[in-house]
């Protein structure tokens, strides 16, 4: 303890003895842990972004299929259970958010233009819950209930189709006998979505008016269900299992749609490379500072060594100054990162970029995210690796002799 | 009591093709509370003696005897707690931390040493008062001429009560006045402490006040005069 207090003096009066040298590697580290914070953010909100846009237009983190329905999406592979059972015991479970749907591929078709589509049948009410896509209206209204007789769809699909609110439209697909199922519908609302292509894939219909054109009477396609945190699933998932009963797939949004599963563990890779990337650049200037700290003081060290201070002192001392450098850069970092974060909540509009970020299904508005485990692996990798960094200097510093280093010139 | 023995001791240095005797079968003993100066042209071997003494030098063969006890085959550690606490050393020149102030320099030792803070205080400042530095603690080393930095060096060298304090050509960048100021101070503290003195020099003024002088030639001592006694 005695050693400590008198090698921290020694290193923080060391510190600024060259102020010029401590305030450019200060200012290096600061910048450095600014750019891993910062753009980890921009990464994080880019992806998180994207996993939440995927999920709303599943939608859902856990879904309930029949166990043929990824491999065919029609009316032959639906939910064997009834949908007023589902009701039931999905309303009881006391979940964050469900709802059931019909869900298989369709035609719709304008008086102009024909286009393959997905339609889905849901229950207005249930599907406010999960926040899902079709609930952001920008024209008209939203569906008012499962009989509800119009249609929404987005507003892309109503350009693409060349028809416009109000007008009518025909839905087809096939029947469980496979027959074609068809009728007209009238446009009631358009909505929006961050992405086009979801505009242009998604048509919305009352859940027992889609029912009804199949003839499929009381089935779904699909049991969809929202919990608080997108990342933890595995418990919710064993519970929707045990709600939905047997001959049935249940599974979480990462296995639905792999892309974005794997887009979040790709992300954690590239935030520690990156970060490990930029403190390689910063290391080159932390131990040349130290370097050079240490050959500016090669007689003190002997002297100190001369004196009866011990090697391992001269250690500690190096080693004490090079944390104090890299904690006062990971405070102003950190709060220089923290203060560029704030001011963007409201998001950064890249709408010149939006072409190229939607072919990765990103969005045009991007929405930084400071996620603590971030900042915490940053600072990890500056304090671990930059201890690591300081070593070697501060191990040669410790093992000079003494009246050679006195004697340097 | 023998403050310091030496027996046989050499060492040589490789410079270019050649081997430099430093030290030659050196035979010394240096009584308690003595006051001797080892005198010799420059590559004498003095510098070399001095820092064998005080452990900071190996001999190749013979034995260094500080206190009665042996250190040339000690360790690193225990050479350097030796230091710490039975040694005081005065050099010529970077004898002072530069970022600590005098009486930081002063308190070092004893702060290693682990001695309480307000000890450490108080003897640091009636140290200091002695050396003639009153009013000046708190400047930094930057901050002071040679003179006084070298009396803050001095300072420190006493201030935990060594047995033994070993100068090396303490007086090389004073002017004569300050020299013999430092030398005066050296004098008292040997006969009010009865601290042992050992400085090497090839200045005649400080020879002139030691009481025992050695003269070394090519590492080898080639005369031992009782100064009192001439």
């Amino acid at each position: 303890m005695r050693f400590f207090a008198i090698i921290s003096m020694l290193a923080w009066r060391n510190l600024w003895r060259n102020h010029r040298r401590t305030i450019v590697m200060l200012s290096a580290i600061t910048i450095g842990v600014w750019a891993m914070i910062f753009m980890t953010a921009l990464m994080r909100g880019m992806v998180n972004d994207m996993v939440r846009d995927g999920i709303r237009a599943l939608p859902g983190h856990v879904q309930v299929h029949h166990p043929q329905y990824r491999d065919d999406p029609s009316v032959l592979n639906l939910i064997p259970t009834a949908d007023s059972e589902l009701t039931k015991v999905f309303s009881q479970a006391g979940l964050d958010g469900w709802a059931s749907r019909v869900k298989v591929p369709g035609i719709i078709s304008s008086e102009r233009e024909s286009r393959g589509v997905t339609l889905i049948g849901v229950d207005p009410a249930l599907e406010k819950s999960l926040d899902a896509l079709g609930s952001n209206i920008a024209a008209g209204r939203n569906l008012e209930g499962v009989d509800d007789g119009g249609v929404v769809i987005g507003r892309r699909l109503a350009d693409k189709l060349d028809t416009e609110l109000g007008k009518r439209i025909v839905l087809m697909s096939q029947d469980p006998d496979n027959e074609i199922a068809d009728r007209g519908y009238r446009i009631v609302g358009l909505y929006e979505a961050n992405l086009e292509r979801y505009e242009e894939s998604f048509v919305f219909a009352g859940k027992s008016t889609l029912q009804k054109m199949l003839g499929i009477e009381d089935q779904v396609s699909e049991v969809a269900v929202m919990a608080g945190d997108y990342r933890d699933l595995e418990g919710l998932t064993e519970r929707v299992a045990l709600l939905a009963g047997g001959d049935v797939e249940v599974l979480p949004w990462q296995q639905l749609n792999r892309y974005l599963g794997s887009m979040l563990k790709v992300m954690d890779g590239f935030v520690l490379v990156w970060m490990i990337v930029i403190f390689l650049a910063l290391s080159f200037g932390l131990v040349n500072t130290l370097v050079m700290a240490v050959f500016e003081r090669v007689r003190e060290i002997g002297l100190m060594l001369a004196l009866g201070m011990r090697p391992a002192s001269i250690l500690g001392q190096i080693l004490v100054e090079s944390s104090l450098l890299l904690i006062i850069g990971l405070v102003l970092g950190n709060a220089l990162a923290w203060a560029s974060v704030v001011p963007l909540q409201d998001g950064i509009d890249i709408s010149a970029v939006a072409k190229g970020m939607e072919m990765f299904g990103a969005s045009s508005i991007l929405y930084p995210e400071l996620e603590l485990k971030d900042i915490v692996t940053a600072n990890i990798v500056v304090l671990v690796l930059g201890f690591l960094a300081s070593l070697s200097p501060a191990w040669r510093a410790s093992r000079y002799e003494p009246i050679e280093a006195i004697t340097k010139v | 009591m023998t403050a310091v023995r030496c027996i046989d001791l050499c060492k040589t240095y490789r410079q270019g093709d050649q081997d430099i005797k430093a030290l030659d079968h050196v035979n010394l003993d240096i009584e308690s509370g003595g006051f001797v100066c080892l005198s010799a042209p420059s590559g004498g071997g003095k510098t070399t003696l001095l820092n064998a003494i005080g452990g900071l030098d190996s001999p190749d063969s013979g034995e260094v005897w500080i206190a009665g006890r042996r250190i040339d085959n000690l360790s690193k550690g225990e050479l350097a707690q030796l230091r710490l606490t039975q040694i005081g050393f005065v050099f010529q020149a970077y004898n002072l931390i530069p970022v600590l102030s005098a009486r930081e320099n002063v308190e070092f030792v004893m702060q290693v040493q682990g001695v309480p803070a307000a000890e450490r205080q108080d003897k640091s400042r009636a140290i200091l008062k002695e050396v003639g530095l009153q009013g000046l603690e708190d400047r930094r080393p930057a901050d002071m001429s040679g003179g006084q930095q070298q009396r803050v060096a001095v300072a420190r060298a006493i201030v935990s009560r060594p047995e033994l304090v070993l100068a090396d050509e303490p007086t090389a960048n004073l002017d004569s006045k300050t020299s013999d100021e430092l030398m005066a101070l050296f004098v008292e503290l040997n006969e009010h402490h009865n601290t042992t003195f050992v400085i090497a020099t090839h200045d005649q003024r400080v020879m002139s006040y030691a009481r025992r002088l050695i003269r070394m030639l090519d590492g080898r001592i080639i005369d031992d005069i009782d100064q009192q006694a001439a």
